[in-house]
């Protein structure tokens, strides 16, 4: 074993962990009498939301401080019409799909999901890269191979490396869907929103990490919404929530980076130019939000070849939300799971009516796991 | 799904690196991130790396934290971390 400092336990270090609770506690007093009473922070990330859920840190964040869950899990914000999309390029004839695990459960208009298609015949296989689809399409050369791209600028530029590299092997069975999503016109679209009662983010980790600090510089500036770039270690989090209340304290929105170790200000301008390439940006269809202008990421003209909807000719459409199911609010952070009367009775993790119980780093999935 | 795990580079390929986590060992591609060479640590997300990461600047975290959560400093005011930019 190496000296490795990026998996050490002192990420979890009880005795600095209670001490940064005590100074949370100590903080969120002070912040409250600052602003005036409630403080929600929004975790943007759905990765941070299994962290916080699964540490048990949910309890200890002190009263008049909340965590909310944003819209930054993607299958929770592909929309009911994307879904439909996928699942009809399932029933292409001599199709292979593959796709990330996440998305095998989240079920269509129609009440089916990848799961089911599969045992009714559809070829639908989980990888754990886009290159493993780049890799089969190679393999077989006979059948199509249909990659579900969806995600935010984490996976945008894996994908568009893997496009890449399907155009360079002049792959013509090799084909993806660009269901991508982009974080900060997300934030714009929810501060645009004048009930929204957000005071701080947390901004997630990864996506940081490829774009960097800059696009989030208008949410300090024009919101006046403090920021603070977080890791997903324990203590990363806590003290990212400190750094969120000492801003509110001071009165002077900022664009912090907790996690400077993985997100340099330029994020890594070798997979943003890739992305570029090969996706440019276009109109997104959100669940339960609709299509919003710019927000998303589709084929560029010249990769435009690739675009599996396009290849078989399945046009997007908007489809309706499942009956009473409240997930498109909670990505909004205007509701939290347990107000979903579906919540823990009609739908669970097994039997899930809404992708943010499917998604297994859904908010409503790692309520039910973990409780509040 | 934007999970992605620390793992340090073993040995590198052509544009694919041998990745250890931890012990795992597993191929990355190193399409998104081509400076990496040997001994680098390096963010993996779907088979990717995506991010190089440096180890000083990780111990330099802890240390912050170590400074304004350890014990004797319970309670020391000021921000963590860079504001950039």
């Amino acid at each position: 074993m190496t000296a490795d400092r990026f998996s050490s336990p002192l990420w979890r270090d009880r005795a600095l962990a209670a001490s940064a609770v005590r100074r949370m506690e100590a903080l969120a007093a002070e912040a409250a009498s600052r602003s005036g009473g409630q403080l929600n922070f929004m975790e943007v990330c759905g990765t941070h939301t299994m962290a916080i859920a699964a540490s048990g840190m949910r309890r200890l964040f002190p009263k008049g401080l909340r965590m909310l869950s944003g819209p930054g899990c993607p299958v929770c914000v592909t929309s009911q019409g994307d879904i439909d999309g996928v699942l009809a390029l399932a029933a292409v004839p001599g199709a292979v799909i593959a796709t990330f695990g996440d998305m095998m459960k989240v079920k269509g208009s129609g009440g089916l999901d990848l799961h089911s298609m599969r045992e009714r015949g559809s070829d639908v296989r989980v990888v754990y890269s886009p290159l493993d689809a780049v890799e089969l399409a190679a393999a077989e050369p006979s059948r199509q191979v249909i990659f579900v791209g969806v995600g935010f600028e984490t996976t945008a530029p894996v994908v568009a490396a893997a496009v890449a590299r399907a155009a360079k092997a002049g792959l013509r069975n090799f084909s993806s869907t660009a269901f991508f999503k982009l974080v900060p016109p997300a934030l714009e679209m929810l501060l645009s929103d004048p009930s929204n009662k957000i005071s701080g983010f947390m901004l997630p980790g990864h996506v940081s990490s490829v774009i960097g600090l800059e696009p989030y510089l208008f949410v300090a500036r024009k919101y006046r919404v403090p920021c603070v770039v977080a890791g997903f270690e324990p203590l990363d989090i806590l003290a990212a929530v400190n750094m969120l209340l000492e801003q509110v304290i001071s009165g002077r929105p900022e664009v912090q980076d907790e996690y400077f170790r993985a997100v340099p200000a330029a994020g890594n301008p070798a997979a943003l130019k890739l992305m570029r390439e090969v996706f440019s940006v276009r109109d997104a269809d959100w669940r339960a939000i609709g299509r919003v202008k710019d927000t998303g990421l589709g084929f560029s003209r010249a990769y435009a070849r690739f675009d599996a909807l396009k290849r078989f000719g399945i046009p997007r459409k908007a489809a309706p939300e499942p009956k009473g199911c409240l997930c498109g609010r909670i990505l909004l952070g205007k509701a939290q799971p347990p107000d979903c009367r579906l919540f823990g009775k009609a739908c669970t993790p097994s039997n899930a009516v809404g992708p943010c119980m499917v998604s297994s780093e859904g908010a409503c999935a790692a309520w039910f796991k973990y409780g509040a | 799904m934007c999970l992605a795990v620390p793992g340090k580079i073993v040995s590198v390929k052509g544009s694919n690196a041998e990745v250890d986590f931890s012990g795992v060992k597993r191929s990355v591609s190193l399409d998104l991130v081509p400076g990496a060479g040997r001994n680098d640590y390096v963010l993996v997300h779907a088979g990717f790396a995506i991010q190089l990461l440096r180890q000083d600047e990780a111990e330099e975290t802890l240390k912050l934290f170590r400074e304004i959560y350890g014990e004797d400093h319970g309670d020391a005011s000021g921000p963590l971390g860079h504001t950039r930019p």
